[in-house]
């Protein structure tokens, strides 16, 4: 087994793709955990600590879910939502849960909103600019959400989570697979289960850019 | 859109039986049959549910491009034409990949030369395009016969890279192949190699699965990247690339792509393992003396073992199935005990040999060698005899051999 563990940065500046440091997917049933992997009862657990102990937690979700081009789209959007609102109600004052859409990945020339829109040509803005401590991509195409997660794990200390439709991620930080409605409500679940139980990290929040 | 599994038990349109590809390779009866390789591409192509082949003449991979036309008469291929080159060919392998197409098509030697720019566009897009190479001389003056020298530009494009012993493996590897590429976290082209003539126009006995069962169809949904669209990357990256815009994040951007390209190699790892058994055969790993080779020099290698045994000489075998991904681990450990390591080649460069050579600890084990090139026979004497040269034991020459 590798070494080698998948952590907020800043990493370096031009980080490994973790798959290339030894770091396996895990299999049907199973979670990764900074590249370790773990059962996915764990994963929730630790996913639901992550957002509520941080500043601006913060959801990702990208065009399979963005767009209502099947009926399992248009449910898993309506999941997504509502793990939005369950963050909003269980984070405590300070925190700044928010949504973020990745509608496509059109380059956008000459400059980005990083405050509409993440994007994967430009994933670091959006983090940087908003402050983003904690974020999940759900709905992302996996070649586009990898090349994202690596470039935030290179230039920020942003902690990130893949709720993956397909094999998973190992370039976050945590990675479900096989991502369904079912596994998103139970994240959801698991948030409020955990309400008022996690302290918020609101004085050292911070993504290791300079402003 | 697709659902394989809701289709797994239905029929095509030419009555063929939609199979779990695990049940259809390792349960279902094999009928042996006796064909030549080329006959064994179209054979597998029978059962591969392919939607595009793409064909373009040139040796030795001509006779299975067309009789892979043969079987879209038939009515087994969604489409099925002939390119303007091989530069085109591949193009058009990405087009109707990037459309959501399963791809495939067959190359030789200077036409994979002349369509090389196309394989690492082919990775960078994730197109799980499949491609037989049937390796041939590349260099002037003109040969068409077998040389394995065209693999080692292929080892750097992104691709997988595998390499066929015998018309057994081209049958099972080309099935299994789609199944490795097409996993939403590989999700690369395949090029399948075998050694052009000693593997295409030999006959063998192989076992066929049943004909009446096929692959479940592609589903371009999986894919990690869009189906096609002009607008978002990797199309739009063809004709707005990042490396026009001078900005940091759009190298970095470029850096995290290519990255997620070997990531990519990386995971087919897992997937090839379990397909494939394996990503190297090994025999009498306890041996101090090792022949470790690919392709065809594997059977001559196996041949030169029996050899050396008459002779009481102990000799293990490793045969790499995988060139990318590259099974670092698996040779470290299948050569540990070795003294001496050999490396027949098809090749004049040798360019295994310095793949292991940077692969294992000690590698002044490593005899590159011996080769041959040009469309030479390597007949195991001359392995026998390299080997008993090495270890200073009496060889016969085979150097007056032919004059």
């Amino acid at each position: 087994m590798s070494d080698y563990r998948v952590l907020p940065g800043p990493e370096h500046f031009l980080p490994p793709a973790a798959a290339s440091m030894g770091i396996c997917l895990p299999n049907p049933g199973e979670a990764h955990i900074n590249g370790v992997i773990a059962p996915e009862e764990k994963a929730y657990e630790e996913a639901a600590r992550q957002f509520l102990m941080a500043k601006v937690p913060t959801i990702f979700p990208g065009p399979l879910v963005l767009w209502a081009w099947n009926e399992k789209a248009a449910k898993k959007a309506t999941a997504v939502r509502h793990l939005f609102n369950t963050l909003v109600e269980c984070v405590q004052p300070g925190q700044k849960p928010m949504l973020i859409p990745m509608p496509d990945y059109r380059p956008k020339y000459p400059k980005i909103n990083p405050e509409v829109e993440i994007n994967p040509n430009h994933p670091n803005l959006t983090i940087w600019h908003n402050r983003i401590d904690c974020c999940m991509f759900i709905g992302v195409h996996c070649h586009q959400a990898n090349l994202s997660l690596k470039i935030i794990r290179g230039g920020t200390s942003c902690y990130t989570i893949a709720m993956c439709a397909q094999a998973g991620h190992e370039d976050a930080m945590l990675s479900f697979r096989d991502a369904s409605v079912e596994k998103i409500m139970k994240l959801a679940d698991t948030v409020k289960r955990l309400k008022g139980t996690v302290q918020p990290r609101l004085a050292s929040a911070k993504n290791g850019v300079s402003s | 859109m697709a659902d394989i599994h809701s289709v797994i038990g239905t029929k095509n349109k030419k009555g063929q039986t939609y199979t779990d590809t695990w049940k259809m390779m390792n349960e279902a009866p094999r009928t042996p049959s006796f064909y030549t390789g080329s006959e064994v591409i179209k054979e597998a192509l029978r059962r591969a549910s392919c939607d595009v082949m793409i064909a373009y003449p040139i040796t030795p991979q001509s006779e299975a491009a067309a009789l892979i036309g043969e079987l879209f008469a038939e009515g087994y291929i969604g489409d099925y034409f002939r390119g303007e080159s091989e530069f085109a060919v591949m193009s058009q392998c990405a087009g109707a990949a990037f459309g959501g197409a399963r791809v495939f098509t067959t190359t030789a030697g200077p036409g994979t030369m002349r369509a090389m720019e196309n394989f690492p566009m082919w990775s960078g897009a994730r197109l799980p395009i499949q491609m037989i190479v049937t390796c041939r001389g590349i260099n002037s003056p003109l040969s068409i016969q077998p040389d394995t020298l065209e693999i080692a530009y292929l080892l750097n494009t992104g691709m997988l890279v595998w390499h066929a012993e015998t018309a057994q493996d081209f049958f099972d590897w080309i099935l299994k192949g789609y199944m490795v590429s097409e996993e939403p976290d590989v999700h690369l082209p395949l090029a399948l190699c075998c050694d052009g003539f000693f593997v295409t126009h030999t006959k063998d006995v192989v076992n066929l699965t049943p004909a009446d069962m096929c692959l479940p169809p592609y589903d371009p949904y999986r894919s990690p990247v869009p189906c096609m669209d002009m607008e978002c990357p990797p199309v739009r990256m063809m004709r707005d690339p990042f490396v026009m815009k001078s900005n940091y994040i759009s190298y970095a951007t470029h850096a995290s792509w290519q990255q997620e390209i070997w990531a990519a190699v990386e995971r087919s790892r897992k997937h090839s393992i379990h397909w494939l058994n394996g990503l190297i055969d090994t025999e009498n790993t306890d041996a101090e003396i090792m022949i470790v080779a690919s392709g065809t020099a594997v059977s001559q290698g196996r041949e030169a073992i029996r050899l050396l045994e008459d002779e009481g000489v102990r000799c293990g075998l490793v045969k790499l199935k995988t060139l990318r991904p590259w099974p670092e681990e698996e040779i470290r450990e299948a050569t540990k005990n070795a003294k001496h390591i050999f490396v027949p080649e098809f090749n004049v460069t040798g360019w295994l040999a310095k793949e292991i050579k940077a692969t294992i600890p000690n590698h002044e084990r490593v005899h590159a060698g011996p080769h041959v090139c040009g469309g030479m026979t390597m007949p195991p004497e001359i392995i026998v005899s390299e080997i008993k040269t090495a270890l200073g034991m009496k060889t016969f020459s085979l150097a007056g051999r032919g004059s």
